[in-house]
């Protein structure tokens, strides 16, 4: 064809046309294809996957947290309450939008790091859409002010939530711990299905100890959402179930007045009814308030709190070590007397030091001169030592080891508590192993003064204290008095019985009481005076330093340097009501504080347990 | 009249030759195409109304763009092919001097700037380029003896690009892509050359970096979350796995009609828009899916063959054009909501809620009854 002009070939364009619409077909035809594909993908093989996904979509379980157990004393004084307190929340988001809103929250709401740092920790862990506490205990003023700039805030509310309150402040510190908001290393350990709608979980004492009783059951609101998040029905309603309420064994009439009994001094006093074991009181002074650390307490009380020399986070019931200083001669005496080692007819002279036969170290008693001619109940009256070093030198260190761990001094005594510690009753193998030294023979004698490596905590001996009035009859102490799940019957605790110790006479018993109740009346517990009631007691003095020719008591010397006063009781004597130990650090004042906590206790009316469960005034 | 006489009255115009013409055929209706999409809209209505919670007016305001819509197919219809050929330069113009006006005087939505307010209704003229961009180009080939010559495809490829590139300024990832789409069918179907086709091709994979590079970050997120939607399942990706988690749900019977918790619940975005086929899938479930597919099919299978009658130049080009246009943008929406495409908004023709896509596809389904319903007028 010539190409100076153009004539459309139409028979050639329209074949054309055919071939490539025929081409556009098989294209629609395979698209068409690919999308039923798809379509069978989604809907027949994958049905259930994506079905699953749906029904995760709309349907949202929300946690509602339990009430917390309340705790109160056995005569049904409250000790920990849960008060309604408004919480600031906020639902997690994006980082910087969190941001931005906490910044813009901070103009109305004192909002402290601590706060934000706690959030963050929280909002780590906690599902999409679930609110988390950013401020607890809000002022009526904070309240009043959100409330008016709430619509700038669609992602902060303010709950009205239970917190956690200690209306006894110091006192029972050293009993309930406390809670606190949960932490990362808590929440590997808990349920966390039942902790799901839980912001505190229990840190220290009873709190922790019976964490799960007083926790209770979550509830479950299964509710149907939108795609905010956002409730559009319920359409089930598990209610939660309450944690129990605790009947501590404390009586916190006695808990106070040991408190107050103490004042100033550093230590410890624990009391025990010996017929089942329970804890009456149970005091670390100093002591600290519990309520500061629900609310998470600040770094700068917690400092505070940390670097006080006078340590009152530390618990010295169950962990404090002291040695036992002469509280331990009646203990020994009962192994001396029921192994015939000694009898009541044996006298020894007591020219104020002893010597063993082939040896020229002397060991001084602590009374200057001597106590002249000594029997079993003069030693235990007027705390001979020359007298007991004799007889740990006769029983040898096993034999002491053995009666000691009758009386429960080798181990922890299972207070339910948990956080205790176990002393050390010292033996040639424990020497060896932790100081590398073998055992000398004066390393026995000074036991049977409660001195060398020997060392007790409180609890140990006021438990042991407990054993000697019952005549051997030993119970665990305990802290737990009795539960009740919500307007259910409470239902009381037992005692739990522990091995006895077992002598072969009853007069043996008797022996060692008598020169106790003496102790009292004539011996070196004199300046407890004369109550009353009848009592067995027991004086010791623990060298903190080891300079016996001193007065280690004197006001001449340092304080952290002069003697722990220990003192160990029961009254009455016959159905004993109260054992007690109590340890002063670096003071003399046992004797003085233990008539008081006596005193308090035997001559009050006794409460019952319906009294008294009304709430103090906040 | 006894019906006898009636038959053999009309047997006897046949055999004479005289054409026997129903009032459809005065108003050049093409029966098939008007049936099927009535069919498709009147399923539409019934997924609007569930995508939208319900709500009567989003219906009303349907019924209405339908009514609107379809006036304006059978108006269109009236016009010959003739006329369209001869205003597609103004047209062409016009609608890329509305695509430059929407630039800088458009309404912004959601990012984007699409839209122009003329006070009484909304008016978005990338949508309009639908229409003119192809009746554009079969004007320009109307007169070539076909297949084109190089400088031919360069210039349709300039037409092709201007409000392309007009259009992915906006942004509207998906009515540029309809349009490279569209401009692509009408050079296949003027017959280019394999080899500039594979040479087109291999240009548009060199230039696919410098294309990522102008594209805007929303677009590039939304590539970026198809090729991997867990990436991020809070954003971008939330879209394509509530919509598949939707599809998926529905089974092979679906949830029921009003029954889908996905769109209800709201965790289906835009469900009475782009995302309407989501709602439909798990309210349908397969069955449902496969058979409003079809519907569609059946739409595609006439505007080919009334493309396959067409009998000139223009009619042909124009008509192959419209048809892959509406083919392309239902694949194209089905594809991205049921997951195999990246999200690219595009409505679901004759589905989705929305006026200006309504209009414009059933106008060009106007376009091409006006095609058929001509062709014999001239023909004989």
């Amino acid at each position: 064809m010539n190409g100076s002009f153009t004539l459309k070939d139409r028979t050639r364009e329209k074949y054309m046309f055919r071939n490539r619409l025929i081409i556009a077909i098989i294209m629609i035809i395979f698209l068409s294809f690919l999308l039923i594909y798809q379509f069978i993908n989604l809907q027949i093989f994958q049905r259930q996957y994506y079905t699953t996904l749906s029904k995760k979509n709309q349907i949202d379980f929300s946690p509602i947290p339990p009430r917390r157990g309340l705790i109160f004393d056995r005569n049904g004084v409250l000790l920990a309450d849960n008060i309604p307190a408004f919480s600031l929340m906020m639902t997690p988001n994006k980082k910087d939008e969190m941001q931005k809103t906490i910044a813009e929250l901070s103009k109305i709401i004192k909002i402290t790091p601590d706060d934000i740092e706690n959030f963050n920790k929280q909002a780590k862990q906690h599902r999409r859409f679930e609110q988390i506490p950013l401020k607890l205990k809000l002022t009526e003023q904070d309240v009043a002010s959100f409330s008016t700039n709430r619509y700038r805030f669609p992602d902060v509310s303010v709950q009205a939530a239970l917190l956690r309150t200690y209306p006894l402040s110091n006192a029972m510190s050293s009993v309930l711990g406390y809670v606190g908001r949960i932490n990362e290393y808590e929440l590997q350990y808990v349920d966390t299905t039942n902790y799901a709608a839980t912001n505190f979980i229990g840190k220290l004492g009873i709190e922790k100890y019976y964490e799960k009783e007083l926790h209770g059951t979550v509830g479950y609101r299964q509710v149907e959402t939108d795609a905010s998040g956002q409730t559009v029905r319920i359409l089930k309603n598990i209610p939660s179930v309450s944690g129990k309420n605790l009947y501590l064994t404390i009586d916190s009439r006695l808990q106070l007045a040991a408190q107050k009994a103490l004042g100033q001094n550093h230590g410890a006093v624990i009391a025990i009814q010996p017929s089942t074991g329970q804890v009456l009181a149970l005091v670390s002074n100093p002591s600290y308030d519990p309520n500061l650390f629900v609310n998470g307490i600040s770094q700068k009380d917690f400092n505070r709190l940390q670097h006080d020399p006078a340590h009152p986070l530390y618990n010295r019931t169950l962990r404090g070590l002291y040695p036992p200083g002469s509280t331990i001669k009646p203990f020994i005496a009962t192994e001396a007397l029921n192994a015939n080692i000694t009898n009541t007819e044996f006298t020894l002279f007591d020219p104020g030091w002893y010597k063993l036969p082939n040896s020229s170290h002397v060991f001084h008693d602590w009374k200057p001169g001597g106590h002249g001619w000594v029997n079993i109940s003069k030693a235990i009256i007027e705390s001979c030592d020359t007298y007991f070093y004799d007889l740990a030198h006769k029983m040898g260190i096993d034999r002491i080891d053995d009666i000691l761990g009758q009386f429960g001094f080798d181990k922890p005594t299972g207070i339910d508590m948990g956080e205790e510690l176990a002393g050390n009753i010292p033996s040639p193998e424990w020497k060896m192993k932790n100081r590398g030294l073998p055992w000398y023979p004066a390393d026995t004698i000074l036991s049977g003064i409660g001195q060398t490596f020997m060392q007790v905590t409180p609890m140990q001996l006021a438990t042991a204290t407990a054993t000697l009035a019952n005549h051997g009859v030993r119970f665990r102490p305990q802290l737990l008095f009795a539960t009740q799940a919500d307007d259910e019957q409470i239902i009381y605790t037992h005692p739990i019985t522990e091995t006895p110790v077992v002598l072969k006479q009853d007069i043996y018993w008797e022996t060692i009481i008598n020169a106790m109740q003496n102790v009292i009346t004539e011996g070196t517990g004199y300046s407890f005076g004369h109550p009353s009631y009848s009592v067995a007691a027991k004086t010791g003095t623990a060298q903190v330093v080891n300079s016996r020719e001193n007065d280690n008591a004197a006001d001449n010397i340092p304080i952290q340097l002069r003697n722990n006063s220990v003192f160990i009781a029961f009254a009455p004597i016959q159905n004993p009501k109260i054992a007690i130990s109590v340890v002063i650090e670096n003071s003399h004042d046992a004797i003085r504080i233990s008539r008081e906590i006596m005193d308090s206790y035997l001559l009050n009316p006794e409460q019952d347990i319906a009294h008294a469960t009304t709430r103090p005034a906040q | 009249m006894p019906l006898q006489d009636q038959l053999s009255e009309r047997f006897r115009r046949k055999q004479s030759g005289t054409q026997y013409r129903t009032l459809l055929q005065v108003l050049h209706i093409d029966i098939t195409l008007l049936l099927s999409v009535v069919l498709l809209m009147t399923v539409g209505l019934f997924i609007l109304y569930s995508a939208s919670n319900q709500s009567s007016a989003i219906f009303s305001q349907g019924i209405m763009h339908i009514g609107l819509a379809l006036l304006i197919m059978i108006v269109l219809a009236q016009l010959s092919p003739i006329t369209y050929s001869r205003w597609s330069l103004t047209l062409f113009i016009i609608s890329l001097l509305l695509l430059a006006l929407v630039l800088v005087i458009g309404h912004i939505d959601k990012g984007a700037q699409r839209w122009l307010n003329l006070g009484l209704f909304r008016f978005q003229p990338s949508e309009l380029m639908k229409l003119s961009l192809p009746m554009m180009l079969a004007r320009y080939y109307q007169t070539s003896n076909l297949p084109p010559k190089f400088k031919e495809i360069c210039i349709g490829i300039l037409l092709i690009l201007l409000p392309v590139l007009l259009t992915l300024k906006e942004p509207d990832l998906g009515t540029a892509i309809i349009l490279l789409i569209a401009g692509g069918g009408i050079l296949l179907f003027a017959g280019i050359q394999w080899r500039y086709i594979l040479g087109t091709t291999f240009v548009a994979v060199i230039s696919a970096p410098f294309l990522w590079r102008v594209m805007h970050d929303y677009q590039k997120q939304r590539i970026l979350t198809f090729l991997n939607p867990a990436r991020d399942p809070l954003g971008s990706g939330y879209h394509i796995i509530q919509s598949k988690i939707a599809i998926g749900s529905g089974g092979l019977f679906g949830k029921g009609w009003l029954q889908g918790t996905q769109s209800h619940l709201h965790f289906l975005p835009a469900h009475a828009t782009d995302f309407i086929f989501a709602v439909f899938g798990e309210e349908f479930g397969f069955i449902g899916c496969v058979i409003l597919l079809l519907i569609y099919l059946a739409i595609v299978a006439r505007c080919i063959y009334i493309t396959s009658q067409a009998q000139n130049t223009y009619t042909r080009l124009l008509a192959g054009a419209l048809s892959l246009i509406f083919f392309t943008s239902v694949f194209i929406n089905i594809g991205m909501v049921c997951g195999i495409l990246p999200v690219v908004g595009l409505p679901l023709p004759l589905v989705s809620y929305g006026g200006s896509s309504m209009v414009i596809t059933l106008a060009s389904l106007g376009l091409l009854m006006s095609i058929h319903g001509h062709q014999q007028l001239l023909s004989h």
